[in-house]
């Protein structure tokens, strides 16, 4: 350790911004990982919920990310994936009780998917990987970046399924408003366009997700 | 020389290595060994050599499709004339018209569509094309009602020669069938446009006479047992099944033309016999047992069918001898093969005995072994190693 090194890095250090915007492509929970899988298939028929649980999972890694960093030097290595389970578990209840208080319907939607984002695998992983040996703002930009990667994917599989199961898109325009739109006019249906039943159920997601990992892979 | 032979050799050098068209390589390699015998021999490694390969294997089974295909043609014009009334006077070239204006097409959209992405893909990946999707091309436009929507038929298609066959590495590594896939996706995504009861009699806008229900004879067993009319109420049995002029998937209806197509596959060795005949044999003695059930069960007439009937009705014919012996999908041990076939017609019966959603049940049966039969050869030659193993003495 030494001290001429320890000048002070700043807050978006060009290796500090790689913690946020690695996750988002080249090292992407969803695609390349292939964490998270199972809340990327359940919660992404629509788009509202979809961006909720984003929100949601944004704000346990990075909260967590935090918490976990702060305390990393205390924790005992032998109890840390407990300890780093309660506070992941402490923050999916807040999560949970402020989605029930301001987003009801939404949290009916994404029902008991809420509360397995403790069992998410990004969530455990950041947690053990980063926070457990960095300082809390690099973990916390983990935390961001990680979740964004998520989200982005969340937010692509949802808009390709509610688009064509359902033909609309449900855009959250604040707390409890959408803005639906209708993606095909009515004159595509008189032509006989019907919207595909397939897309709703959990395994055109599983197929969706994959081909979203197959483009990845070849760009 | 045959003047095609002379147009082939005569482009041929624009597609070789440095020529301009050389990126269409394969879809001229595909064209010529088509029309032609490849003249090149063997270039390296032992290899057994013989007189027939894919492409003539899959024209083969074109073949043997034929009398369904043109049998269900013929039963599509058959049903639309007898719905609106006027069987006794329409022309039997009257009913082969129509049921060749509503057929072609799909069969049109469905080659167009998966050779378009077949040869695509080709290209891309500088492969050889092979005629894998001769059959399934073929065998699309034959399970569906003739009613399908046409683009319909073009995205199941291309979903199933996207995600059926080549993200697992194109003809030959598919681990389901593709004109399965294909049906199950339009099963799943345009559910009403292929279950029910309004889709399987085209009606092409006419009125239909009185007393008129297209429901099929599957659909009727769930309400009213063996008691089954066709689609003007008269009353059907064995030999209206066997014969197939009831409503129906084009191709599955004619157990008959089916049974002339299977003798096809057999004799040229083309099929395996093992699957048919274990897939009849399971469908047929999951049939006689769950009929003993039956006065158990007086609220499903479905158990009290009598086995005969299921194997002539639906599709469970063309299933067990067109789909159940692809070669790539079904289990490819001899031992294997039957076990294979035979839980098919279990899991057939199953399906549509005990499960009201669903009165047919052949392709879910079959997609759910395909997925299965890798498993059921590694046990097959699992048990074949350890019991040669036993034989085996070992000298200390």
């Amino acid at each position: 350790m030494s001290t001429e090194n320890k000048e002070k890095e700043s807050l978006f250090s060009a290796k500090r911004r790689k913690l946020i915007t690695d996750p988002l492509n080249d090292n992407n929970p969803v695609t390349v990982q292939v964490l998270g899988i199972c809340s990327a298939l359940a919660i992404t028929v629509q788009l509202k919920p979809a961006f909720f649980m984003f929100l949601g999972v944004l704000t346990v890694i990075a909260m967590g990310n935090v918490i976990i960093s702060l305390i990393r030097d205390l924790i005992p290595s032998r109890v840390r994936i407990i300890a780093q389970l309660v506070i992941v578990a402490g923050l999916v209840i807040i999560v949970d009780q402020v989605l029930k208080a301001f987003v009801y319907d939404v949290s009916k939607q994404l029902s008991v998917f809420v509360g397995l984002i403790i069992t998410n695998c990004i969530v455990m992983g950041r947690l053990e990987a980063f926070a457990m040996a960095n300082k809390p703002w690099p973990s916390f930009l983990d935390g961001v970046g990680n979740s964004l990667g998520y989200g982005i994917i969340l937010m692509i599989v949802s808009i390709i399924r509610e688009i064509f199961g359902a033909g609309t898109l449900t855009i959250p325009t604040g707390i409890n408003t959408v803005y639906v739109l209708h993606v095909f006019p009515q004159s595509f249906y008189d032509l006989g366009y019907v919207n595909n039943g397939l897309m709703i159920l959990p395994p055109m997601a599983l197929i969706v997700v994959g081909m979203i990992v197959w483009a990845h892979m070849e760009t | 020389m045959n003047p095609l032979k002379k147009l082939l050799e005569k482009v041929e050098p624009s597609f070789r290595e440095g020529g301009k068209l050389h990126k269409f390589w394969p879809v001229y390699d595909g064209f010529a060994t088509f029309l032609f015998v490849p003249g090149h021999p063997t270039q390296k490694g032992a290899h057994i050599r013989d007189g027939i390969d894919l492409k003539r294997t899959m024209v083969t089974v074109i073949l043997a499709a034929l009398p369904a295909l043109l049998f269900g043609i013929y039963n599509v014009g058959y049903q639309h004339f007898q719905a609106i009334g006027q069987l006794a006077s329409a022309s039997t070239g009257a009913l082969f018209v129509y049921g060749l204006i509503k057929v072609l097409p799909l069969i049109v959209v469905s080659y167009v569509v998966g050779l378009g992405i077949e040869f695509a893909f080709c290209i891309i990946k500088k492969h050889q094309i092979n005629e894998g999707f001769l059959v399934t091309g073929i065998l699309i436009p034959m399970v569906v009602p003739p009613d399908m929507p046409l683009w319909m038929v073009a995205v199941a298609t291309a979903f199933a020669v996207l995600i059926g066959k080549e993200v697992f590495g194109g003809t030959g590594m598919n681990v389901l069938n593709p004109a399965l896939t294909a049906r199950a996706f339009l099963f799943f995504a345009y559910p009403a446009f292929i279950s029910g009861d309004k889709v399987w009699v085209s009606l092409g806008g006419e009125k239909a006479v009185d007393g008129f229900t297209g429901a099929t004879a599957l659909s009727q067993f769930i309400t009213q047992g063996s008691q089954i009319t066709n689609s003007v109420g008269q009353p059907m049995g064995f030999m209206e099944g066997f014969i197939g002029l009831i409503p129906g998937s084009i191709g599955e209806t004619s157990t008959l033309a089916i049974l002339i197509g299977a003798v096809i596959l057999i004799l040229t060795g083309v099929g395996s016999w093992r699957i048919m005949l274990s897939v009849f044999a399971g469908g047929y003695i999951m049939a006689s047992l769950l009929s003993l059930l039956a006065p158990s069960f007086p609220d499903n007439p479905y158990l009290a069918v009598p086995p005969h009937l299921h194997l002539v009705f639906g599709g469970f014919a063309f299933g067990a001898v067109f789909m159940a012996t692809d070669p790539v999908s079904a289990a490819q041990t001899p031992l294997g093969k039957i076990i294979y076939g035979f839980l098919i017609g279990v899991l057939c019966l199953m399906i549509r005995v005990l499960n009201p959603a669903y009165p047919e049940g052949m392709m879910l049966a079959i997609l759910f072994m395909n997925a299965v039969a890798p498993l059921i050869d590694y046990y097959v030659v699992q048990g074949n190693i350890k019991r040669r193993l036993k034989r085996v003495t070992v000298k200390a």
